[in-house]
Parts: C-alpha cells; structure tokens; sequence
C-alpha cells in the first residue's frame, strides 16, 4: 500500500483508466473502478448463481451463504413494507448485493473500493429515490404528495410542516449516498494512515520498538471496518426499504 | 442519472495537485457508464435467475419438509394402532390364562372338597357304628351288674346268716339302690 511518499492515504482513491474508450464523445473508459464493479459483479452471480446450480434440498455451503443473503434481505423488505413491497425486492436485493460486496472486497489490500466514489454511492441512491417518486405518482397519483403533509396538523403550521417534510424528502438521496460513501472514505482513510505510520516507524531508528502498537491498531480497524462494510449495506437497504414504504403507503 | 456533465478541461493524469479524487468530475461519466452496465446487469441476473431459483429451492424445501412431517405423523399413528393392538392382545391372553387357571383351581378344590367329603362320611359312618356297638356292649353290661350284684349280695348274706337269702328283697335293696 505505502508506495513511494509514506503518507498519501487519498491515492487510493484515485480513479484510473485502464483502457480508454470513448462514446459519442463521453467519456466511457475501462477504469480501475469500473473493473471492481465487473469484479463485484462477477462475485454476486458466482455466489447467487454458480452457488444455486446444484438446487439441492440439503445445501451446500455456497449454496446455504447464497439462501441466507435472500432469507436475510427478504425478511429485512418484509418486515419493513409488507408483503406488497416484495415487488421491490430484487431491487433491494441487488443493491444489497452490490453495496455489500463493493464494500467487502475494498477491504482486500490493494484493490479500489468502488462505494468509496461519491459518484457511485450518489447514483444508487438517486435510484432508489427516483423509484420511489415514479412508482408513488404512478400508484398513488396525487395522493402521493400527501406524503408531505401529514394529517392532523393544525392548519397554522401547515406551511412549516410541509417545508420540513419536503427538505427532509429532498435530503433523504443526500444522507443515503453520503452515509455510505463517507464510512467507506473514512475508514480506507484511517486504514492507510495506520499502515503509514507502521512504515514510517520502522524507518525511524529507535522508533521501530513502537511500531507493532499501530499494527496491532490495524488488525483491530480491519475487524472493525468489516463490520462497517456489512452495517453499511445493510443500513442502505433498509433505509431503501423505509423509503419504498413511503410510495406504497402514502399518507402515513 | 446525467451521464454528459463532465467537462474536459483537466488532463488526466495530472491528480497531483487536482481535486480530490472521488470529487473529480472527469471521472463521473465513465464510472456511471460502467455503474449502470454492471448494476443493470446484476439486477437482471437477480431478479431473472437467482431469486426465482432460491425461491423454488425453498418452496421445495419447505414442501418436502410438510411431506415429510405429515408421513412421519401417520407413521406414528400406525405404530401407536399397532402398539394399541399388541396390548389388547397381551391383556386378553394374560385374562384367558387367569381364566384358565382359575377354573383348573377351582375344579381342582371341588374334586378334593368332595373326595374329602365322601372319606369324612365313610370314617363318620364307621365312628358312628363303633359307638353304637359300644353303647350295646356297655348295656350288656350293665345288665349283667344287677345279676351279680343280686348273687354276690344272696351269697354274702347266706354267708353272714348262714341260712338261704330271701331273693326278692335283694332285688328290692338293688333296685333302689340304683334309682
């Protein structure tokens, strides 16, 4: 990790391409980034895919790592939108997937992190949100906007109340996206530092009889940071789920 | 998801000194191109393959484990009838050996019960006939006490008196001796 100058904890984010392509005049490059995905990509349907092949009765490992993802991420979507929001839930689930395995393999040294781009996170989220207006106007009309005012308000603080929903509806896609990305930027961040200091330490004389303590404080952010990898895309979907929520029941 | 906001005007490369990286707007449109490919197609596979595959193994799953429960459920009915029946069967053969043993019991007493009896009238009969020759001995006897009474008093008296004793008031003396 700690190639040339010690201390450069951003230069793994930067976003490289690997082969460039363009598009009608857009950039559409192979990057870094964009090969994570396809690893990302590629992990999911091993896992859901390959792991499910057999449909074994009694599963194997894979295959019982693949039916605990679907029971986990399906008791979640049920439990937070009912039944009728099992129409959401390859959404979820997907999402899920991604995030988590994003997330889980940017952990691995030297490989890119692809939920650590702002970019990214912020069009996942803009996703789901976008789901939400189009399926609540499509089902609810303009029922949908009684989402914004909530009934039994006395009508004096109307006005006040239907701001506040709308700026809160409107950093709903805000805090989703950047929720996740920060955790992840922060963590790769303290991650890199620590390594850093395990390097410069050891370079620095009589210093080096310190340098196990901020390995020691590696191995304890590395179980730390997995952690966070899974709360993270588990708090993404069930924050999708709440939302979604919000477009099959309208009105509160 | 605007893919055409980024505007070209820094060369890449140059990310020394450049904005930091995730808020780079060069790299927007290819990260968002390659978002939307390989999301767009995780979706599909989940949703086309994966998810309606689990679906089916754990709806299979969830059948054969009721099938398996329910032949499990008349299993046990079968073997709880059959242990049922076993136990009838013990039961009527331990009451038909009671049975049984009883009345070899009983006929048994009453064979001894009427043996003993017929050996108890027989010893009765016998008993009954020695005493009654007894009895008639005895009166013999008895009868025959007067007579030597009256010769053994005559022939004391004769002896005393030295003349013949007077025979009727012997008898007489005896006789209310005796009453």
């Amino acid at each position: 990790m700690a190639t040339g100058n010690a201390i450069d904890p951003i230069h793994q984010f930067i976003v490289a391409p690997l082969a460039q392509i363009r598009i009608g005049g857009i950039d559409a490059s192979f990057t870094n980034a964009s090969l994570f995905m396809v690893i990302v990509l590629l992990a999911a349907t091993f896992l859901m895919i390959i792991g499910t092949a057999q449909k074994s009765i009694v599963p194997g490992r894979l295959q019982s790592a693949a039916e605990m993802a679907y029971e986990f991420v399906a008791s979640t979507v049920r439990g937070t939108t009912g039944t009728e929001g099992m129409k959401f839930f390859p959404l979820v689930f997907s999402l899920f997937m991604f995030v988590l395995l994003s997330n889980l393999i940017g952990l691995i040294p030297y490989t890119f992190t692809v939920t650590s781009q702002i970019v990214v996170t912020f069009a996942l989220a803009a996703l789901v949100i976008l789901t939400v207006i189009i399926y609540g106007l499509i089902n609810h009309g303009t029922h949908f906007l009684h989402l914004f005012v909530p009934s039994g308000v006395a009508p004096a603080l109307l006005p006040f109340i239907v701001l506040i929903e709308v700026i809160s509806f409107v950093s709903r896609p805000i805090s989703l996206s950047v929720r996740l990305f920060a955790n992840m930027l922060a963590g790769h961040i303290t991650l890199k530092v620590f390594g850093a200091f395990v390097a410069l330490l050891l370079s620095a004389g009589g210093w080096a009889a310190i340098s196990p303590l901020p390995l020691v404080g590696i191995v304890a952010l590395t179980a730390f940071e997995l952690l966070v990898a899974f709360l993270q895309a588990y708090v993404f979907a069930i924050l999708t789920c709440v939302y979604l929520n919000d477009a099959l029941h309208p009105g509160h | 998801m605007a893919t055409n906001t980024s505007a070209h005007t820094e060369v890449p490369g140059g990310h020394a000194k450049g904005p930091f990286p995730p808020f780079d707007p060069n790299v927007f449109a290819p990260q968002l191109i390659w978002l939307a490919l390989t999301f767009g197609l995780l979706y599909l596979l989940m949703s086309r393959i994966a998810l309606p595959r689990i679906e089916n193994i754990l709806e299979a799953r969830r059948a054969r484990i009721a099938a398996d429960v329910d032949d499990a459920a008349s299993m046990q009915g079968k073997a709880q009838a059959a242990g049922a029946a076993y136990e009838k069967t013990l039961a009527d053969a331990k009451a038909s050996a009671q049975a049984t043993a009883q009345s070899t019991r009983d006929k048994l007493a009453a064979d001894s019960a009427a043996k003993r009896k017929t050996l108890e009238d027989q010893l009765n009969a016998k008993l009954a006939d020695a005493e009654r020759s007894i009895a008639g001995t005895k009166a013999q006897a008895m009868s025959h006490v007067t007579e030597i009474a009256t010769t053994a008093a005559a022939d004391i008296v004769a002896h005393l008196t030295g003349k013949p004793a007077d025979t009727a008031k012997i008898a007489a003396a005896i006789a209310a001796t005796k009453a």
